[in-house]
């Protein structure tokens, strides 16, 4: 680049026409510019409704379920680390914890699970939020340390006092009545999240929460109670978590230690970085790509983790933007080379 | 009598597992989260070179050393120096690089009981009434010899002040000619030889296991934490600190509680002293 005959050129980027004049309200004028916001909506809301009816058999149709559950968890962990700055390294913890709550409520008070799951939701959440209530001054590398704890710890507290069943878990759990209402459950359940939680950091309540993210001191010289948002956010992020933990007990009939396992903390993470920090749509993306490929490699055993561990490694230090970033621009920008 | 001087054993194996965690952090402000990863696997390469290629035992240690010192500085010079400074990328990129050694390991077949490393010297000696064997006089020794030669390495050697100077200041020691990257790759490379080196020695202890990685990871976070991040004095106290702790909670309570020890020693900290016994950040910027 550096030598001076040669004539420069640099890559300009631009907003598509369309993408400005459908900024506002005036896209409602034109079918044209309502289909630009619309389409990219309805291609994801439409294909996932569509995705079970396409599958291959039982097996395929049951790997659908699971991404559904792992994006629950990986939005939970995006919405957390890009729109509050608490990177949450121990999503397993939330899983466990709605997992075992649901199981409990199933085994011993035979309660169905169309009720066990908002129960385990909502108690889950709320036991969750208070046990991360002393954390939740802390940020960066802090708080990613302590909550990688909480879910080993957790499980050793399990293993060693032989509480809820031990290590041998609580068998027996429910299923939900029908394979068909258990996978279009889960998928309203993403949708309703992804669009909820898009919705939730554009209203007031997320203008703070982003602005915690972004400088706390702030927050709290405008008289805000930085660590009450934080624990707003941290309940909406465990309810999440909760949720997904619920409604894969009620998937596998059992619960266990496993349900703290490293897989239900590192494959979101994984798939927020692949998709695209930060997007929300990212996370869900990630997860449809990188569950089914863990699912191929399930008979290499471990090599699985080396495999999306390697994979997160390439992305975060070679393409930190992720595939949902660049998709947006590309969509909504057209690029040319200019003289300099 | 049992407890002080097991205590002070145990103490002194953490400090051995901390300081090279504590070492990168203080210096390079990089979190090391594939600190217990490089542990382990200095444990295997070890054991490979001694039962496979037939190395002997001194010198397939020195060997590893060398090969994990390497490991560091190039996990440093390829990857972690393209996230340096973005906190989220340095933890998830260093735990993904931690996670994929261990889980590596794992899925080449390192798993069971069958790996042990023979300890230096058989035998035991009685110190006060109580039998302690050989190899936990090493852990002791070596641990206090490890102390000595990094304080003298810090004070006296030209590198040594360099690392110093970027710990304390990297911006003034950057003016002064201290290339912050090249300071950053030998901390990450003698913290991993760190680590390594606390792998050689207390791994004879037991079975070499891939989960203890992870293990030695949150135990080696809890000593900085409760030390104070960045602060090598503060390590080694919080060392006898937990390690005390957790020799009277296995006597008292039952030897399931050692790890929720280091977790509430952790928990505790942040929430009463967040910068820790002798943090060197102001807590406010930093922490909370």
């Amino acid at each position: 680049m550096g030598n001076g005959n040669t004539e420069q050129r640099r890559r300009e980027r631009l907003d598509r026409g369309i993408k400005v004049r459908s900024d506002g309200l005036y896209a409602l004028m034109s079918w044209r510019e309502l289909a630009y916001l619309i389409v990219p909506r309805l291609v994801l809301i439409v294909g996932l409704l569509v995705l079970p009816l396409v599958m291959p058999g039982a097996y395929w149709q049951r790997v659908i379920t699971i991404v559904c559950i792992y994006a629950l968890l990986a939005l939970s962990f995006d919405f957390l680390a890009h729109y509050l700055g608490l990177v949450c390294l121990g999503g397993a913890f939330f899983v466990g914890v709605g997992g075992y709550i649901a199981a409990m409520f199933n085994s011993s008070l035979s309660l169905p699970p169309l009720l066990t799951v908002p129960v385990a939701t909502i108690l889950g959440a709320v036991i969750c939020t208070l046990l991360l209530l002393p954390c939740l001054p802390l940020r960066g590398v802090y708080f990613a340390i302590v909550t990688l704890m909480y879910p080993l710890v957790l499980a050793r507290i399990i293993e060693a006092l032989d509480i809820f069943g031990g290590t041998d878990g609580i068998m027996g759990v429910d299923s939900f009545a029908n394979q068909w209402l258990e996978q279009y459950a889960v998928i309203s359940l993403v949708l309703l999240f992804l669009f909820g939680t898009r919705r939730l950091v554009n209203v007031d309540l997320g203008l703070v929460f982003r602005a915690v993210k972004d400088n706390d001191q702030a927050v709290r010289a405008s008289g805000m109670n930085i660590s009450f948002y934080k624990a707003i956010a941290v309940f909406v992020a465990s309810a999440m978590g909760c949720l997904g933990g619920a409604c894969l007990v009620h998937i596998y009939m059992w619960a266990g230690i496993s349900l703290f396992a490293l897989d239900f903390s590192i494959l979101p993470i994984a798939a927020t970085v692949i998709g695209g920090a930060g997007t929300l749509v990212g996370p869900v993306l990630g997860c449809i790509i990188l569950v089914p490929i863990s699912e191929l490699l399930r008979e290499f055993g471990t090599l699985r983790i080396v495999f999306y561990s390697l994979i997160l490694v390439g992305f975060v230090v070679f393409r930190s933007e992720g595939l949902m970033v660049y998709g947006e621009r590309k969509y909504h920008q057209f690029q040319r080379w200019v003289k300099v | 009598m049992d407890i002080l001087i097991y205590g002070t054993i145990n103490s002194i194996a953490l400090a051995l597992m901390a300081l090279g965690f504590a070492l990168v952090y203080g210096i390079s402000r990089v979190p090391n989260f594939a600190h217990g990863a490089i542990y382990v696997l200095s444990g295997f390469i070890t054991w490979t070179l001694l039962n496979s290629f037939g190395v002997p035992y001194a010198l397939s240690i020195l060997i590893t050393m060398v090969l994990i010192g390497i490991l560091g500085a190039v996990l440093y010079q390829f990857v972690l120096i393209r996230v340096r400074g973005m906190a989220i990328s340095e933890i998830i990129a260093s735990y993904a690089i931690g996670l994929a050694i261990l889980e590596g390991l794992r899925w080449g077949g390192f798993k069971g009981m069958s790996y042990t490393l023979p300890v230096f010297i058989e035998g035991s000696v009685i110190v006060v009434g109580i039998p302690v064997d050989y190899q936990r006089m090493v852990v002791v020794g070596l641990g206090i010899l490890i102390v000595v030669v990094l304080w003298a390495f810090t004070h006296f050697t030209r590198i040594g002040l360099a690392l110093r100077g970027m710990a304390q200041d990297e911006r003034a020691a950057l003016m002064l000619g201290i290339d912050s990257d090249i300071m950053a790759l030998v901390s990450m490379a003698i913290g991993a030889m760190l680590a390594g080196l606390a792998g050689a020695v207390l791994l004879p202890l037991g079975n070499i296991v891939v989960e203890s990685g992870y293990n030695v990871l949150i135990l080696a976070i809890a000593v900085c934490i409760v030390g104070g991040l960045g602060s090598w004095v503060g390590a080694v106290l919080a060392a006898f600190l937990i390690g005390f702790a957790q020799i009277l909670t296995v006597v008292y309570l039952g030897s399931h509680y050692q790890m929720v020890v280091a977790l509430l020693a952790i928990i505790l900290t942040l929430i009463l002293r967040p910068s820790g016994l002798f943090g060197m950040q102001k807590e406010l910027e930093e922490r909370v």
